[in-house]
């Protein structure tokens, strides 16, 4: 018990010292756990993904099209439960800004939102947006931040498809999960194809991506193949693979940067050991002559070293558990400002782990140097010792 | 009298790993600030670069980027015809009518598929980009099925070298030669000739159109007939402004995050200067105390103290520097968002980097050491010579 009241008494000595050691912490932890939060967000849409979805799109590369007829191949691939087109959409709505992003999909609706069960919709406002042919489904994220409401016409100044196109929002859906995704506004493909008929014949019938559905989550492969079977040699050849690694796939071309913000983000462990280390040798080099005493009364120097660790671990922990607690509303704060630009912005229950250990190791590397030399330290040595 | 300088920077000796860890704390700071600024100017370099000033880019009106660009014959005809174009030393006119589609390659060390802008150009198409130099190999023969490739391809990707083929649009393509465009976005490019690109991918249209004017102050003129004119419902942009545009997001984005982590981490960094120079201040009342006696100013105090913090801050802007200036050998390759296709670019050091910088850490320094110099400097005497 001598040993918790000497810590506490020796952390609380130097107040300003401690709190402005502690405050450090906090600032250091926060910026870690945000930019963890930051790099999970990257991978946000491969982490909602469903095993038993796959995605079919052009070899090319995805701005290439497929014929609208390879629908009804897929279909009659043995294990294939449902097929829908979908196409990444673009447009603009209001400007180019980021706030003003969202993902646009013109899809075909009775078989995609069967697929996906994470959206909830309210059954009479998906009917609806059945019965209009310019209608369209928002996700909770994007009305809330845009305030949509059922009947609001959203103008969208199309790039990828030129022209002024108007959706009606006939109905709003919620996330089933934490990681679905709700910040997209979907539409009738349908009405997209029957547009770019008058407008452009040369690109109706064609479309982005299928997305199939399947029975057995572990044929994923062998139906993969089966799908790209069916267009081997044509002129425009299909890739499959699972929704997951569809995903990836976008979130690996963008690498360089998530490991940049994670190399930053221990940087900042770095930058607040220094600070810490610094910290641990200031004050043991002014109580020198203390230990000296206390080792002249018979202490052992386990005692004097425990002391030393001990203090540095109470304001590191005190450190990451005011930093951990600041940290929901910083990142909830942060969600709500970069808008759509993340559609899954959370402080995942890895992140906060690593926040305390990266603070429990900030206070033992820190405490490891100026342990040393209070533990070797000669009475009569330390006893003169002037800081 | 003024205390010597030398006072403040012996301090800083006296107590090694104190400063070492402090100095070392603001070091870290100064070469993240650093290494983001550079990490933008390298960017905008290799975007900036890619445009010449007496180039158009002419695009589908309101189609953003290339890739989502058509222009038909006829519009390109009407482009090419406009008053205003250069002619070249054959006395056509130096306009290169231009296809451009993303392939997907698989990287070679990673194996991850990439998004590459693969460019058909017209016979103009080198004439029209004076910074482009072939490296290995020669130009490709239109008319041909014969690629070449941006060095930053050639080093990436798997079958990209000069006498190997790659495959795409069901057809293979020899590798004749690999330019190097001097660290700008055409580094990331395949190009091949246009025609051929546009049999293979079925398009009876161009994406864009190239040209280059007879005066850059003609550049408006040019503009306003192009973009009045019914027949060709277009936009008309620089060269430069174009590519500077495609680089907007992605650069905003690494500056808005490099604000915020310099900020953060500079908080940080001076709340470990403030504990150094309060142990200091501490440390010497007494010496505080004796030099007051002596006849020293509290200014002079203020001023000993003060600079001992912003030489702490010199010295982490000297290490944060150099550390940054190690990153100019490290090459960044990733996805443009707003072309969706793979850009290389390198971190650049300029000078206007240094001394924004120097600045950053001297304002750290002072900030830092602003509060313990001015309770060194409010020491009564008496008190501070008893303290020892």
């Amino acid at each position: 018990m001598l040993l918790f009241k000497l810590i506490t008494r020796n952390a609380l000595r130097h107040k300003l010292r401690t709190s402005l050691t502690v405050a450090g912490l906090v600032v250091a932890i926060l910026a870690f756990g945000l930019l963890q939060t930051v790099v999970d967000a990257w991978y946000g849409g491969a982490n909602a993904a469903s095993a038993n979805r796959l995605i079919t799109r052009n070899k090319v590369s995805l701005t290439f099209p497929m014929p609208a007829t390879y629908l009804q191949k897929i279909r009659s691939v043995e294990g294939v439960e449902s097929v829908a087109a979908a196409n990444w959409f673009g447009g603009v709505y209001r400007d180019t800004s980021m706030a003003n992003f969202f993902p646009k999909f013109a899809v075909d609706a009775v078989p995609y939102f069967a697929m996906y069960p994470e959206y909830l919709v309210k059954e009479n406002e998906f009917r609806d947006f059945l019965r209009d042919r310019q209608g369209a489904m928002i996700g909770r994220k994007l009305a809330t931040a845009h305030g949509f409401k059922v009947g609001d016409v959203i103008p969208i100044q199309g790039d990828i498809f030129p022209g002024n196109w108007n959706f009606t929002v006939r109905g709003i859906y919620d996330g089933g999960q934490k990681s679905t995704d709700t910040s997209a506004l979907f539409f009738h493909y349908q009405y997209l194809n029957e547009t770019l008929r008058q407008r452009a014949l040369r690109r109706a019938d064609a479309v982005g991506v299928f997305v199939v559905a399947i029975k057995d989550v572990d044929r994923a492969a062998e139906i993969s193949k089966a799908i790209d079977q069916l267009s081997e040699n044509s002129s425009a050849e299909t890739l499959t693979e699972t929704e997951k690694a569809f995903q990836i796939g976008f979130a690996k071309q963008t690498e360089a940067i998530v490991i940049a913000i994670r190399f930053v983000s221990f940087v900042v462990i770095f930058i607040i050991l220094a600070i810490m280390a610094n910290v641990m040798s200031l004050t043991v080099r002014e109580r020198m002559a203390e230990y000296a005493t206390l080792k002249a009364l018979g202490f052992k120097p386990a005692f004097v070293v425990s002391l030393i660790l001990g203090e540095s671990v109470a304001i590191a922990v005190l450190g990451a558990a005011i930093g951990i607690g600041l940290s929901f509303p910083l990142v909830s704060g942060f969600g709500a400002l970069l808008g759509n630009l993340f559609p899954i912005f959370d402080l995942s229950g890895a992140t906060i782990v690593l926040q305390a250990i990266c603070a429990l190791a900030v206070g033992l590397i820190a405490a490891a140097l100026p342990m040393r030399r209070a533990a070797k330290v000669q009475i009569v040595e330390g006893l003169r010792f002037v800081g | 009298m003024k205390i010597p300088i030398n006072y403040s920077l012996r301090n800083l000796w006296a107590r090694k790993l104190t400063t070492f860890l402090t100095a070392g704390g603001m070091a870290l700071v100064v070469f993240v600030y650093a290494a983001v600024l550079m990490l933008d100017a390298g960017l905008r370099a290799a975007l900036v670069a890619t445009g010449q000033p007496d180039n158009i880019l002419v695009t589908r009106r309101s189609a953003g980027t290339e890739v989502q660009s058509s222009v038909d014959r006829t519009q390109a005809a009407v482009i090419e015809t406009t008053p205003g174009i250069a002619l070249g030393p054959d006395l056509q006119p130096m306009v290169s009518k231009e296809t451009v589609v993303l392939i997907t390659l698989p990287k070679h060390d990673t194996g991850v598929l990439t998004n590459i802008t693969t460019r058909g150009i017209g016979p103009a198409g080198f004439a029209l980009r004076p910074q482009i130099k072939i490296t290995q190999g020669r130009l490709l023969r239109f008319g041909t099925a014969e690629i070449m490739v941006g060095s930053s391809i050639a080093a990436r990707f798997d079958g990209a070298g000069v006498g190997e083929r790659l495959r795409f649009g069901g057809r293979d393509w020899t590798v004749v030669g690999v330019f190097d465009a001097g660290g700008s976005a055409f580094d990331s490019e395949v190009w091949g000739d246009s025609e051929q690109l546009m049999q293979v991918f079925r398009r009876p249209n161009f994406s864009s159109v190239i040209a280059r004017l007879n005066e850059v102050s003609e550049f408006d003129r040019v503009r306003a007939a192009l973009e009045n004119d019914p027949r060709t419902p277009v936009d008309v942009k620089s060269e430069r402004v174009f590519y500077e545009e495609q680089s907007e997001q992605m650069s905003s984005f690494i500056r808005y995050l490099g604000i915020f982590l310099s900020v953060v981490f500079s908080i940080g960094a001076m709340i470990g200067a403030m504990i150094t120079m309060y142990a200091a201040v501490s440390n010497r009342t007494a010496e505080i105390g004796t030099l007051r006696a002596l006849g020293f100013r509290r200014k002079g105090i203020l001023l000993a103290f003060l600079f001992e913090a912003l030489a702490l801050g010199v010295v982490g802007w000297i290490v944060g520097v150099v550390l940054a200036s190690m990153m100019q050998l490290v090459h960044i390759s990733t996805m443009n968002w707003q072309s969706f296709s793979e850009l290389a670019f390198s971190f650049d050091l300029t000078f206007g980097i240094v001394v924004q910088s120097l600045i950053f850490a001297l304002v750290m320094g002072f900030i830092g050491g602003l509060l313990p110099a001015w309770r060194a400097s409010r020491l009564q005497i008496v008190d501070a010579l008893r303290a020892a």
